[in-house]
């Protein structure tokens, strides 16, 4: 009897299956299937096509003259504005991604205390991450960062006479970086979510060693938090080096290039100059860069990041 | 002892109090500076830091009703800015959770290699597509179309993949003896979506939405690449060209129209923040 049905459950895969029956099988596939076809349409082809045009000199008025040419790519580490705008670009990270995640983590741990009042701090907090990549921030931001503006009145009541942070070349990046650590409100969102999740036991442990609230801080707290840590920074590097509506709207890039970051110059060069292989490479050139940090931070992973289930 | 201990702590809870109004006030102070410059005369904006005006006047607001070159003015830049924001958030809604059910919960081929692909476009920058993007809506002759097709099209195939991704992550803590038991009682797959696996994720809905409205209606660079004619111009660049005309002099009238563009966002923040802080929460920290 048991021979018989095993012999029929093996029968069955010999079956010529029918197309029906393979659909029926792979039905998760079709919910699937708008994405992949805008993944196809809206990103891989894209992807593509730029990897080709940066390899040509394709100006979207004067047409393709040159293909599988290395000129854009030569130009991009031989030209000094580009060269520049890649360590602005650096630079604009470097400074905005610690300090955004120093101060998230910061302000989240304060909040996690027995605070009165938690959820008005948070909203507080949270608002400007909520607004601050829309054209209106941008605009306050100038009015604050005038020669005559916000900063320079309240620095002028303490009778501080205030630079021109718009217009000196070693004062303009740093407004530009104010603007998106001020956004430190999604991270800290998420940082508190993370501190609510470790273990009151733990730090009651903790400090029975004797160990006092900063040491409690570095030693219990930031090892559990590790994978969320490394999520912020991981999101944070991404957006830092797409930033574009800061400068923009705010400086032009100015003055004297000080806030060109990269995705200005693939926006000019696009958009303005129409000169899509020079774009397309700088913004391979770009991906690259981004990617190589990218995996850097991924491999890093396992000399500080802990996940729990590898504590067993 | 106790009596230093006590001190401590209250010393403690001092310092923390003080660290948060101060940061806090640092952070909100120019929002609320703004909200009260609206109301300045443009000679008062930037004689004092303090935030009442002295004279309030609507002349700021007056000014910000003004047309922009004949054919916009405020409230019909509002209007283009929701006519592709709210398409967009419908379309967002319907084709993320179809997507996230896909992944969530069916075995097919090639499925492994599909989600990899998914998780990796998480990490894919716009910058990189803009240009190429902009080459294909341009051959398919959609830049600046009435329609607003290249801001809107691409939701319609759930190309936002942070919310896919999200909601699978709460998916994931939706018990699959639920679509077993809808499966016993004749449910297709499709019905099971519709009517045990939307109910479920339904708060996961709601904040993948909220979050699509607020950076859609904040986006900058899309309506910049994509709207070129005036009449069709949403806030963004609405704000940002009435900044660069009126560079200098009338400041009232400019952090007027700022305030205006931002008040649907504010306001959806404020009936809302739970969701954003559970969206943004579930999204970080896997679950």
């Amino acid at each position: 009897m048991a021979k018989k049905s095993n012999a029929a459950v093996a029968a069955i895969p010999k079956k010529k299956k029918s197309f029906k029956d393979i659909c029926r099988d792979n039905i998760g596939f079709f919910f699937v299937l708008p994405w992949l076809f805008g993944f196809l349409v809206f990103k891989l082809w894209p992807m593509a096509s730029s990897l080709f045009y940066s390899f040509t000199d394709y100006n979207l008025f004067k047409g393709m003259n040159v293909i599988g040419t290395l000129q854009n790519y030569i130009d991009v580490f031989t030209t000094r504005k580009i060269v520049t705008a890649l360590q602005v670009t650096f630079k604009y990270a470097f400074i905005t991604v610690p300090l955004k995640l120093v101060f998230a983590l910061f302000i989240a741990y304060i909040l996690n205390f027995k605070i009165k009042g938690v959820n008005f701090f948070r909203t507080a907090y949270y608002i400007p991450s909520i607004l601050g990549g829309s054209v209106a921030i941008a605009v306050l931001w100038k009015a604050v960062f005038r020669d005559d503006g916000l900063l320079n009145t309240v620095l002028g009541f303490f009778g501080i006479a205030g630079p021109s942070w718009l217009s000196d070349p070693d004062y303009a990046l740093f407004v530009i970086c104010l603007l998106r650590v001020w956004q430190f409100g999604s991270a800290m969102v998420i940082f508190l979510a993370a501190l609510k999740g470790v273990p009151q036991d733990l730090y009651e442990a903790a400090a029975i060693d004797g160990a006092g609230k900063w040491r409690q801080f570095f030693s219990v707290t930031v090892p559990i938090i590790t994978p969320v840590i490394f999520y912020n920074l991981v999101t944070q590097l991404c957006q830092a080096f797409q930033e574009f509506n800061g400068p923009y709207i705010i400086t032009q890039g100015g003055p004297r290039n000080s806030t060109t970051l990269i995705s200005l110059l693939i926006y000019n060069s696009a958009f303005k100059q129409y000169d899509m292989g020079m774009a397309s490479a700088m913004a391979w050139v770009m991906f690259v860069i981004l990617m190589i940090f990218t995996i850097i931070a991924f491999l890093s992973q396992k000399y500080w990041v802990f996940y729990s289930d590898e504590e067993g | 002892m106790a009596a230093e201990s006590k001190t401590k702590h209250y010393v403690n809870l001092f310092i923390r109090y003080f660290v948060l109004i101060l940061v806090g006030l640092i952070m909100v102070y120019p929002l609320i500076w703004m909200v009260g410059a609206t109301f300045k005369s443009n000679s008062e904006i930037f004689s004092s830091i303090g935030f009442i005006p002295k004279n309030p006047t609507l002349e700021g607001y007056q000014k910000a009703m003004e047309n922009y070159g004949g054919t916009i003015n405020v409230w019909k830049a509002m209007l283009n800015t929701f006519s592709y924001v709210i398409p967009k958030v419908i379309f967002t809604m319907i084709s993320a959770t179809v997507t996230a059910y896909g992944f969530g919960r069916f075995q097919f081929k090639g499925r492994g290699i599909l989600f990899s692909i998914l998780m990796a476009t998480l990490f894919l920058p716009q910058v990189v597509l803009n240009v190429p993007q902009f080459i294909l809506f341009t051959k398919l002759g959609w830049v600046d179309s009435p329609l607003y097709l290249p801001i809107i099209v691409p939701t319609l195939f759930a190309t936002d993949t942070l919310f896919v991704f999200q909601l699978i992550q709460f998916l994931r803590n939706v018990p699959k003896e639920l679509d077993e038991a809808a499966k016993i009682d004749g449910c297709n797959s499709v019905q099971t979506l519709v009517k045990v696996i939307v109910p479920m994720l339904s708060p996961a809905i709601t904040s993948i939405a909220l979050f699509q409205f607020m950076w859609s209606s904040n986006d900058f660079m899309g309506p910049l690449l994509y709207v070129n004619t005036p009449a069709k111009y949403p806030l963004a660049i609405f704000v940002k060209l009435s900044m660069d005309a009126d560079a200098g002099f009338s400041w009232n009238r400019i952090l007027a129209l700022s305030l205006i563009s931002i008040l649907p966002s504010l306001i959806i923040f404020f009936l809302a923040q739970d969701k954003f802080v559970d969206g943004i929460s579930a999204g970080g920290v896997k679950g």
